[in-house]
């Protein structure tokens, strides 16, 4: 089943895959039934009514019973069906509240990776079993997708705005990473690992390699010397509102509306700040687009994030640990 | 032999009645307009294929090897432009639906003949951009055109690509709606829409599509010129554009299209299976609401090419919720099918070979529909090998398959000539097996997780990849057959009779090949569509 040259089944790395495996195994059987029902009518009517001297054909006209029958089983079949896939993809689309974030830039035909402890790495995403993690992501030009086969999710990467995937790793390994939207020549080569390891390794694995700040302070060093400071204060006098916890709250915007202010709330804030004018100010920020990378943008999302009186969650904290260099660990097959 | 050649060429018919060129190329006689469309699509159709063995052969090891990366993505871009514009949307109903709709609503020609050949000439005008686009370099932005790389990122030859696409939508556009107005308007007396053959329902169907939808197509491949034209912000987040709004444009059109492309072919199953069974078709009404249903309901559910693509989680339920409803009507199908077959008196004649191997992979096709539908699992298996082995059932297990099959049982009417029965048989034959060694492994592969449009792969797809390939091989074969016996059969077959299979239609009560007005004089229809019981049993042709 799991033979390395001649697999029928991937790998199950994740704690959706095994929900997922279960509906496809339910859609297998029932699918495979359906499938030999069928198959084994058309060939017995076809041997045992084959055209032959003596034989004729009985004439039958159909009936509404028996069509109303094949309507509504198939249809009411295909509503659990339904329910059960939706309910998959609820999880698969809902993080949950205190999960660790990597911020993921992809380019042709790369993957960058940010952790919020400042590490960056290419290619290749070490994450530890049994978290919560979110992948951040958003694309320097066309539309990528992040597809980890062994985890079973797929999230399309588009430029301009982020997408978020997330998943808990179930075992440790080095898995596949793809891309799955055609992106152009190297396609194909826009491949990498992810490395899931234990706790304790992982936690060597962050400490190792040489210090530089956490995400969050890379990006207060962007906010600082992008002039944000001016405006946003953190006090009420600045000209622009106070950045204080503002992330995950909701937001009443000049227009009336209303929105939680999320890492694409965020973003736009800072790429395209006309298109939701805070109640109160007047739109006089500046667009920041082609000013700032989308790692700085990163950057200044996760700063803006971990300014919150009580920290959400450890991962949204600064804190000092230096960036690994991603060979020096050890991969496991 | 020499007799019936000569009895053949002594009837007028609309084949001999006019020699020279111009007397083709300016035809307005729906079945001449018809074969032109034959040798376009068939022209298109081994260029395509062309383009599918360099894909197979490259996939045959994991490196990239045989092809250049930008090569190889050039060639699975024009395989799927080529076969869907220039061979699969037309297939059926330019083709079969131009010859036989006014035949068997019992009418001379189409309710506009000139367009329809206007409709040909579109078409070739857009084949001979794309022959263009080829020569010139090819194109590589995938089929689906998606942006913004289509747009900004790519310095191939989109905007011809595009454009031919835009001029063929044209004639899949007028095709449409000559249909609609023939059906509507041309009806012999007594020839009632509860009367009309299924294969006309299934064209109106799709004539229903290809008018609504084609024109939204026409639409967002003109957005894409302009914006690579005039660097508009449309689709483009840097300029305030939205990439997504590109997918929705393409997939309101493309899926529909999907129909567009299956819908004629169930239409020529039930034919088929009717008519080697001896029998009505069951439930007749259940098979006309069908594919009305399937037309309307093709509408509705363009996004669930886009789960993972950033829509809302709500939109992607209710998109997956219609999908499951779009599915109903296709089990009816294939329940009505095969019950028509029950105490039946089945033949098993070449155009029932494809029939069989039509409803068991189409049932293939839709029952991975199922699988995909399926939120949860559609993350996992969308944009993998998976969708293309489901669509590919889809496609070319049920369409080409139905195509052939009825190519196969109208060649007679259309040629005057039978084609080799045993040879019949046995290119069914290989398609099937072919077919099936080609696309079931690209199921393992997908849910493996193999990316769809890699040119290089990781290796332990290797073995599914070459079986797959060996199978492409053999299922060249199996194509290559028909076409020779087929050019075979128009000088040495059999010299057809009128109705060699005991059809029921009105196309089998006048000559093989048909005269240029069709009948002699308007029919008058007092039978029920598919009157197999009142029809003799045994068949003059075949068993
Ligand atoms: C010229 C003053 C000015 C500068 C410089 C400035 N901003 Fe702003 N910013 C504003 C004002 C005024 C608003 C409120 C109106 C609006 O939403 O456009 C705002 C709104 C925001 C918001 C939304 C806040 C909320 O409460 O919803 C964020 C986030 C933000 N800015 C981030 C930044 C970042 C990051 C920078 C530096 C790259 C920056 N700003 C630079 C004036 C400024
Ligand atoms: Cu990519
Ligand atoms: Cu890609």
């Amino acid at each position: 089943m799991f033979s390395n040259t001649f697999p029928l089944w991937p790998a199950r790395a994740s704690s959706i895959s095994g929900p997922v495996d279960a509906l496809f195994i339910f859609l297998l059987m029932l699918c495979g039934l359906m499938c030999i029902a069928i198959f084994t009518a058309i060939i017995v009517f076809a041997v045992r009514y084959r055209r032959r001297p003596g034989h004729e054909a009985i004439p039958i006209e159909g009936s509404n019973a028996v069509e109303f029958t094949w309507t509504l089983i198939p249809a009411g079949v295909f509503i659990i069906i339904f329910v059960w896939g939706a309910y998959l993809y609820f999880q698969e689309r809902t993080p949950p509240k205190d999960s660790m974030d990597v911020y993921t830039v992809a380019k042709q035909w790369m993957w960058k990776f940010q952790h919020t402890e400042g590490q960056r790495e290419i290619n290749e995403l070490h994450i530890p079993i049994g978290r919560d993690v979110r992948v951040i992501m958003t694309s320097q030009d066309v539309i990528h997708s992040f597809y980890v086969p062994a985890f079973r999710i797929k999230q399309d990467v588009l430029p301009g705005r982020y997408t978020i995937a997330w998943f808990r790793a179930t075992a440790a390994g080095t898995y596949h990473l793809f891309c799955a939207e055609y992106c152009g020549t190297n396609h194909s080569g826009m491949v990498g690992d992810v490395v899931v390891m234990e706790p304790a390794q992982y936690q060597s694995w962050l400490s190792g390699g040489q210090a530089m700040g956490s995400l969050a302070q890379t990006g207060q060093g962007v906010f600082d010397s992008l002039g944000c400071s001016t405006c946003h204060r953190m006090d009420t006098q600045g000209r622009g509102p106070n950045l204080m916890g503002v992330y995950g709250k909701p937001v009443l915007l000049e227009d009336g509306r209303t929105v939680i202010a999320d890492e694409n709330y965020i973003r736009e804030s800072i790429l395209n700040p006309a298109v939701k004018v805070v109640a109160g100010f007047k739109p006089i920020m500046p667009t920041f687009q082609g000013i700032v990378s989308e790692d700085q943008v990163n950057a200044l999302v996760a700063y803006i994030k971990s300014l919150n009186p009580q920290p959400v969650g450890p991962a949204e904290t600064p804190t000092f640990k230096g960036p690994a260099a991603s060979k020096a660990d050890t991969r496991q097959r | 032999m020499a007799t019936t050649a000569v009895a053949l060429s002594e009837r007028e018919n609309y084949l001999n009645k006019e020699y020279g060129i111009t007397s083709w190329l300016f035809t307005t006689d729906h079945k001449r307009i018809a074969l032109l469309y034959l040798i376009t699509i068939t022209f298109f159709f081994f260029i395509g294929g062309f383009f599918a063995l360099l894909i197979r052969l490259e996939l045959l090891t994991p490196e990239g090897d045989l092809l250049l990366a930008d090569t190889y993505n050039k060639m699975f871009t024009m395989h799927g432009q080529v076969m869907v514009f220039f061979f699969l949307i037309p297939a059926v109903p330019a083709v079969l639906g131009n010859f036989l709709i006014p035949i068997m609503i019992g009418a001379k020609d189409l309710a506009f003949p000139r367009v329809n050949l206007l409709s040909w000439y579109l078409l070739a005008i857009g084949g001979c951009l794309m022959i263009y686009t080829i020569l010139s370099g090819g194109v590589d932005t995938g089929w689906t055109f998606y942006t913004p790389l289509s747009t900004h990122f790519l310095d191939t030859h989109v905007i011809t690509a595009a454009l031919a696409i835009f001029v063929a939508g044209f004639s899949s556009i007028l095709t449409g709606l000559n249909f609609i107005v023939t059906i509507h308007r041309m009806r012999a007396p007594g020839m009632t829409w509860s009367r009309l053959p299924l294969f006309v329902w299934a064209n109106y169907a799709t004539s229903i599509i290809q008018v609504l939808g084609t024109p939204v197509l026409a639409i967002s491949l003109m957005l894409v010129a302009l914006e690579r034209i005039f660097n508009l912000g449309i689709f483009n987040p840097q300029l305030g554009g939205d990439p997504l709004l590109f997918q929705h444009l393409f997939w309101f059109y493309s899926h529909p299209a999907v129909y567009i492309m299956i819908l004629p072919g169930m239409g020529v199953v039930s034919e088929i299976v009717t008519c080697f069974s001896r029998k009505r078709i069951f439930g007749y009404k259940f098979m006309a609401l069908a594919v009305i249903a399937i037309a309307v309901l093709g509408f509705l559910v363009w996004a669930h090419h886009m789960f993972v693509a950033g829509i809302s989680l709500y939109a992607a339920m209710v998109f997956s919720l219609l999908s499951y409803f779009v599915a109903v009507p296709s089990a009816i199908k294939v329940f009505n099918w095969t019950a028509t077959m029950f105490k039946g008196s089945i033949s098993y004649s070449t155009p029932m070979l494809y029939a069989f191997g039509f409803i068991g992979l189409f049932t293939m096709g839709g029952l991975t529909g199922l699988f995909v539908a399926a939120l949860g699992i559609d993350v996992h298996v969308t944009d993998t090998y998976f969708v293309i082995a489901h669509f590919h059932y889809i496609m070319v297990g049920g369409m080409v398959m139905a195509y052939l099959g009825g190519m196969h049982f109208w060649w007679p009417k259309i040629s005057g000539r039978m084609y080799p029965e045993f040879w019949g048989r046995l290119a069914a034959m290989i398609i099937f097996i072919g077919f099936n060694l080609t696309f079931f492994p690209q199921f393992v592969l997908g849910w493996l997780g193999m990316p769809r449009r890699y040119w290089q792969y990781s290796p332990e797809f290797q073995v599914l990849n070459v079986l797959s390939t060996a199978g492409a091989t053999i299922l060249a074969v199996g194509y290559l057959l028909p076409m020779l016996y087929f050019l075979w059969s128009m000088r040495y077959g059999k010299a057809a009779p009128e109705n060699p299979w005991n059809g029921a239609g009105l196309e089998w009560k006048i000559s093989s090949p048909p005269v240029t007005d069709n009948f002699d004089e308007t029919p008058l229809v007092t039978w029920e569509a598919y009157n197999y019981d009142e029809l003799p049993q045994e068949v003059p042709v075949g068993r």
